[in-house]
């Protein structure tokens, strides 16, 4: 017994047309269409509130869609949501197993509500040894450390052995180790044949993604790979050495064709429309009229670029 | 393929129950709630709550001051009802005792006491009773009864209405004894099962999305219905172990008889618990925060306590007021236990209050389970 079932067919795992949530005068997500191919590790990158969680929600039938429709494995989430269930697995972005109750119990409660059969003493077991539980199974989950209950939480949530799992903000309350390995348990799943959706804010593990959507106020404003996303950067991306401490980065976002100017240690990352003639030699210029000795010299665009770029449109269109 | 349907749903009936037990006890708070409160409720209820009431502090004005007069205090005190503790010599004194709160009650022998008992027009004196205290006016008219009013044919004065005498020997049934006691305690079997089922139930499922857990749970195929289910089955058990405890304590403590079948007063007690359950349950679906849950909770407990015919009869409340009653479970609860223990009634007679309580019940869950969707909006 693997870790995972393999999803039958190429069909895409997730496809939505239009997917629109609202609360109340405020839309959490905004017509968005997405197509996630099965297998794969598919990423949701965007800051709190774009509505990352709440499609995440929807998906797995927690909530009802406003407008719109989308099918996990080519079934309704909203006629077959129940039928969904049993296929899903889904990791909250809170803790959501008992606190008061042991590693054991948490995932003894879990496999019943699932119905699992057969060998289910052997299944936990398994589990356990997996993600690295075993010291731990008299244990309550609410003296165990953010990454401990990281692990039991993706133990409980693949326990099952889903060919879908969701996973809401996954690693915010644990520490880089921990983050490593979590992400090294993700490739082996996905490696197993089971599709991953993973909603995040860093940078690194969206780059980690086979796929990503990026969200901005509730609408998908950039998708393809990581590598597709950052050589389609509409911008040019340059950096400015000796230009710490100045008001360079002030008078830089000033100008109506610069995207962003960002500090990130000595260099200053600034991005430029890629319409825009002479861009090095006009930052140069502003550089001299202000006297700050710096150096100016192209770069690759980074996955942060793309996200700036992408928000910063959205923004532009709103 | 239905019988594995059954059998999946049992199972997590059965993985509910068992959570819910495991945390109960883990609980140490609402665990020691579980035995705590129903002991600590009847020994309060049934030594506190008293309506028979003895040795009210009294304040005698004798202006009389005669043989007769005096005999009259000493027939008075021996009813035991009153205890003279001050004598005053002035109307003013016995107003100021009064005023204070040092009496309870005064006794006005006027001077010319002999000639009023022989003249029928004329009060022979005056029972002055604080009004600011309940239960106490019921106790002046009682005082009527002493031999050498009524041999006259006169009764006292109480707030300047005239009393008639007593000739009319009153019998109390069930309770010859007249202990309040008796009266208390087997209500209490409702009251206490009404506050701590409602408390519990209510906060249940409240809890699990206060906690992040239903998040979790919306997310695993088992249903709206389980999880009701499963998460009451524990109390019900919990229910009748109280039900146990009072029952022991109440025939230990105060000697309450049990006239009819304990089997009759265990099944009436399962039927009330279910409707108990219902309540909070729905309840819960009301609330958003644990917090919302116990403040409806005790939305539901205060009328119960006072209107089910626990504190006051059910007779004697306004027709709008009997209405809100009758839908309380209490009050066909409280029906069917007095019956039970006290008047030793077998439950076929008290149908009509079982009617009722199935009806709520039915009532309840259909409300629940409707308004429960296995959803976060």
């Amino acid at each position: 017994m693997t870790g995972v079932a393999r999803t039958a067919g190429n069909g895409p795992a997730i496809s939505a047309r239009q997917l629109t949530r609202r609360f109340g005068a405020k839309t959490a997500v905004d017509h968005v269409d997405l197509d996630i191919p099965s297998g794969r590790i598919y990423g949701f990158l965007g800051p709190n509130g774009s509505g990352k969680s709440t499609t995440l929600r929807m998906l797995c039938g927690m909530l009802l869609p406003s407008a719109g429709s989308a099918e996990v494995f080519g079934l309704s989430i909203v006629k077959d949501a129940e039928a969904i269930r049993r296929r899903l697995g889904y990791m909250p972005q809170k803790f959501s197993l008992w606190e008061d109750l042991t590693t054991d119990e948490n995932l003894q409660f879990i496999a019943d509500c699932y119905g699992l059969t057969g060998d289910v003493a052997a299944r936990i077991a398994q589990q356990r040894a997996t993600y690295n539980l075993e010291g731990l199974r008299k244990q309550r989950a609410g003296t165990m450390s953010g990454g401990q209950k990281q692990r039991l939480a993706l133990a409980a949530a693949t326990l099952h052995s889903p060919e879908l799992l969701l996973l809401d903000e996954p690693t915010s309350a644990v520490d880089p180790q921990s983050r490593r390995d979590f992400w090294e348990r993700l490739f082996q799943l996905a490696g197993e044949g089971a599709t991953i959706l993973v909603s995040t804010h860093y940078m690194d593990e969206a780059e980690r993604c086979h796929g990503l959507a990026i969200l901005a106020e509730g609408r998908l404003v950039a998708e393809g790979s990581p590598r597709e996303l950052m050589d389609g950067v509409e911008a040019d991306v340059f950096e400015i050495e000796g230009a710490d401490g100045t008001d360079a980065p002030r008078l830089l976002r000033e100008l109506p064709w610069v995207h962003g100017a960002a500090q990130l240690g000595l260099r200053l990352r600034v991005l430029v429309d890629r319409a825009q003639p002479d861009a090095e030699e006009k930052i140069r210029q502003l550089l001299r009229e202000r006297h700050i000795e710096a150096s100016v010299a192209r770069s690759q665009a980074s996955l942060e670029d793309v996200f700036v770029i992408a928000t910063r449109r959205e923004n532009r269109v709103a | 393929m239905s019988l594995d349907r059954l059998r999946g749903a049992l199972r997590r009936l059965h993985a509910v129950a068992l959570k819910e037990v495991r945390q109960l006890a883990r609980d140490r708070v609402t665990f020691g709630m579980i035995v705590g409160v129903p002991v600590m409720q009847i020994l309060l209820f049934g030594y506190a709550i008293n309506f028979d009431v003895r040795h009210l502090s009294t304040a005698v004005l004798d202006q009389a001051n005669s043989s007769m007069s005096r005999e009259l205090v000493a027939q008075l005190r021996a009813t035991q009802v009153i205890e003279v503790r001050y004598t005053a010599h002035s109307s003013a004194e016995l107003d100021e005792l009064l005023r204070e709160g040092r009496a309870s009650m005064g006794v006005v022998i006027p001077f010319d006491f002999e000639r009023r008992l022989q003249s029928d027009s004329r009060a022979a004196l005056q029972i002055l009773v604080d009004g600011s205290q309940p239960n106490l006016t019921g106790v002046a008219t009682g005082l009527a009864a002493v031999p050498m009013l009524t041999r006259h044919g006169m009764g006292p004065y109480s707030g300047g209405k005239r009393m008639a005498p007593r000739r009319i020997e009153v019998r109390t049934l069930y309770n010859p004894e007249k202990r309040t006691a008796v009266q208390i305690v087997p209500a209490l079997i409702g009251v206490i099962l009404s506050m701590t089922m409602v408390l519990f139930t209510s906060g249940a499922i409240v809890r699990e999305r206060e906690r992040g857990n239903l998040e979790l749970l919306i997310a695993t195929p088992l249903s709206g219905f389980e999880l009701m289910v499963g998460k009451l089955l524990p109390y019900v058990g919990i229910g009748l172990i109280q039900t146990t405890l009072i029952l022991i304590v109440g025939s230990l403590l105060f000697r309450v008889p049990l006239a009819g079948s304990l089997l009759d007063l265990y099944a009436a007690a399962l039927l009330f618990i279910a409707s108990t359950l219902g309540l909070g349950l729905f309840v819960s679906t009301l609330a958003q925060t644990q917090f919302q849950a116990f403040q409806l909770a005790f939305v539901t407990m205060l009328p119960s306590i006072l209107l089910s015919g626990f504190m006051f009869p059910f007779e004697g409340m306004p027709k709008v007021v009997q209405w809100i009653a009758e839908i309380l479970p209490l009050t066909h609860f409280n029906v069917i236990v007095r019956g039970v223990m006290l008047r030793g009634a077998e439950l076929p007679e008290l149908w009509l209050q079982i009617v009722k309580l199935t009806v709520f019940l039915s009532v309840m869950l259909l409300i629940a389970s409707v308004r429960f969707k296995k959803r976060l909006d």
